[in-house]
């Protein structure tokens, strides 16, 4: 698979990184190799097998609706990893528009 | 609507789940709680944390598949759906992509006095994002404020087939919708506290062609009004860029409930590239038909049905019947006051449903009460009603004690006695009543015997009167009729 300098950046952009020109072209390498062996891969016959979706088997990992609350000390650790707080707030950037 | 244009309408619907905590943790859902007080590692994304899946939400979702007739698929897989917002602390959204717990459902509406089927395209299980806050009462603020209690909320997402052509289409969906799902008690719906809230996809076509047009997504409307609003404004702004020969963009727009225009949300972020992938951290669900029958049978009874046999049962009207059930807790209240009236008199069914629409209601809206808060209590309304069919008292008096009944919270009997409303149905009473008026309309009586039938009318009045509006108005004609042979 042909990677270019372009998907680079694409990829980049989505992941909210910047980088220099020679890193990118570095990464333009990379990813190639890296793409260039999920082609050989990809050459094994998997037409009878299904798709795995996960690394390991199991399913019905659940529990029960019994609220737990978090103890003073965890909301303050949880706080502390944050950039900035405001009162009971994390602060964040300034957003107006797109709520999902 | 231009009649040269149709447009076509699909709903995405994000019901809150009823559990009392998180789809992935044991957090409250708590609404009112004090900001960041429900949150934990996992539902604020700390590394090296793992998601428990929450079996009620599953079984919550299930459940209202199966009453939207989906077909709840045997395996369900939870996806990652990737963005950098600060409402979400993960940078991804747990939702699902192309294995949701139920898909291929339908709705019946009824719109025009007709029947519509709008189909349901899926139901898939995923967590909300944290509040964020822009301004502190009238200040608004140059940063952003995040409350992630909300964040990893259990949400079903309702998406619709693109079966609607009107705005009032859009809007019966969502009453009929909203009504399902609190029969179902698997989401309260409160749109005031964001627990029902809807998306809107519309576009319009030349009446005739197959192909869809372009379609707009609309956001932010918070009332199934405001969605009726919001569709009548975008559908008369596409047909007019189209009739000025321009062309429709696919877009997100805002709804401005203040200003009545949908605004383009238009920003760099809009080309979203979400890559969806397989959620490592949580195994696939099955579900067996086991699990799917027990649900199965706990299903209550749908509003549809419970029209039908408030119809056939209680002889209410269509228009009554519709009225009674859209609300559960309405229909809960009707159903009480019927069983209270029903072992006091018969045939109050009707009656009843009158009281609830005609007094109740009214009184209830303009105090800006719910029928969950109403002074009046559905046994004592049950009772009033079965006071007036015994002839305990008149309707005219009826109305007096539901005045005091919804004032002060009284019971009707206590109402009927404190007040001495009782109505006179004792004949020797109002024989002696009767007579004492007869003596008193000399005049009356001689036009009455002299072929003028209608005279009666006054010496009516008159025992009405003496008796304080309390005898029995079909026993004083009686009566009356029988003095004046004499």
């Amino acid at each position: 698979m042909k990677i270019s300098k372009k998907d680079v950046d694409y990829v980049a952009a989505l992941a909210r990184l910047e980088f220099e020109q020679k890193e990118e072209e570095k990464l333009t390498e990379q990813l190639a190799s890296i793409l260039g062996y999920v082609d050989k891969i990809k050459e094994v016959d998997t037409s009878k097998i299904e798709p795995t979706s996960h690394g390991f088997s199991g399913e019905n990992v659940w529990r029960e609706d019994t609220v737990v609350k978090s103890s003073e000390q965890t909301i303050e650790s949880i706080f502390k990893n944050a950039p900035a707080k405001d009162g009971m707030f994390f602060k964040v950037e300034k957003v107006m528009d797109m709520e999902d | 609507m231009n009649a040269k244009y149709e447009a076509v309408i699909g709903l995405e619907v994000h019901s809150q789940i009823k559990t009392d905590t998180k789809v992935f943790c044991n957090c409250s859902t708590d609404f009112h709680s004090q900001p960041n007080t429900n949150i934990c590692p996992v539902c604020t994304g700390q590394p090296g944390v793992l998601p428990v899946l929450n079996k009620k939400a599953v079984e919550l979702l299930v459940r209202t598949g199966l009453a939207l007739e989906c077909r709840i698929n045997k395996k369900s897989v939870f996806a990652r759906k990737q963005y950098f917002y600060p409402d979400l602390p993960k940078n991804y959204q747990i939702s699902q992509y192309d294995l949701p717990f139920a898909e291929h459902g339908k709705l019946n509406i009824s719109v025009d006095g007709g029947v519509k089927t709008i189909g349901i395209t899926r139901i898939h299980l995923e967590e909300d994002a944290g509040k964020l806050v822009h301004d502190i009462g009238m200040k608004k603020l140059d940063y952003s404020l995040a409350d992630y209690n909300r964040t990893g909320i259990p949400l079903m997402e309702i998406v619709s087939e693109p079966d609607m052509r009107t705005p009032q289409d859009a809007a019966a969906y969502l009453t009929a919708l909203k009504s399902l799902i609190e029969y179902l008690e698997t989401s309260d719906c409160n749109m005031e506290e964001g627990k029902f809230r809807c998306d809107a996809n519309v576009s319009i076509r030349p009446v005739g062609q197959k192909e869809f047009g372009t379609k707009a997504e609309l956001k932010n409307m918070n009332t199934i009004s405001g969605v009726e609003e919001a569709l009548v404004y975008e559908i008369q702004r596409q047909i007019e860029v189209v009739e000025n020969g321009g062309k429709i963009v696919q877009e997100t727009r805002t709804w401005d409930p203040d200003e009545k225009v949908t605004k383009s949300m238009r920003s760099k972020e809009n080309a979203h590239d979400y890559r969806y992938f397989p959620d490592p951290d949580l195994v696939p669900v099955i579900l067996d038909d086991d699990f799917i029958n027990k649900i199965k049978k706990d299903i209550p009874e749908l509003p549809e049905k419970r029209k039908q046999r408030l119809i056939s049962e209680c002889g209410l009207s269509q228009y009554d019947a519709n009225v009674i059930i859209s609300d559960k807790a309405l229909a809960d209240y009707y159903e009480t006051a019927l069983e209270t009236a029903s072992k006091q008199s018969d045939n109050s069914g009707k009656q009843i449903a009158n009281w609830i629409t005609t007094e109740l209601l009214g009184k209830l809206n303009s105090a800006k009460l719910t029928i969950k808060e109403s002074p009046v209590k559905a046994e004592n309304l049950g009772t009033l009603v079965a006071l007036i069919i015994k002839g305990t008292i008149s309707g005219k008096i009826a109305k007096m004690v539901f005045e005091d009944m919804f004032n002060d919270g009284k019971d009707p009997d206590t109402v009927v006695k404190e007040k001495g409303l009782v109505q006179i149905s004792d004949e020797g009473a109002i024989v002696a009543i009767c007579k004492e008026a007869v003596a008193e309309s000399p005049k009356i009586v001689e036009e009455y015997k002299a072929g003028k039938e209608r005279a009666i009318g006054a010496i009516v009045g008159l025992v009405m009167k003496k008796s304080k509006g309390k005898a029995n108005p079909q026993m004083v004609n009686k009566i009356l009729i029988d003095l004046l042979k004499q």
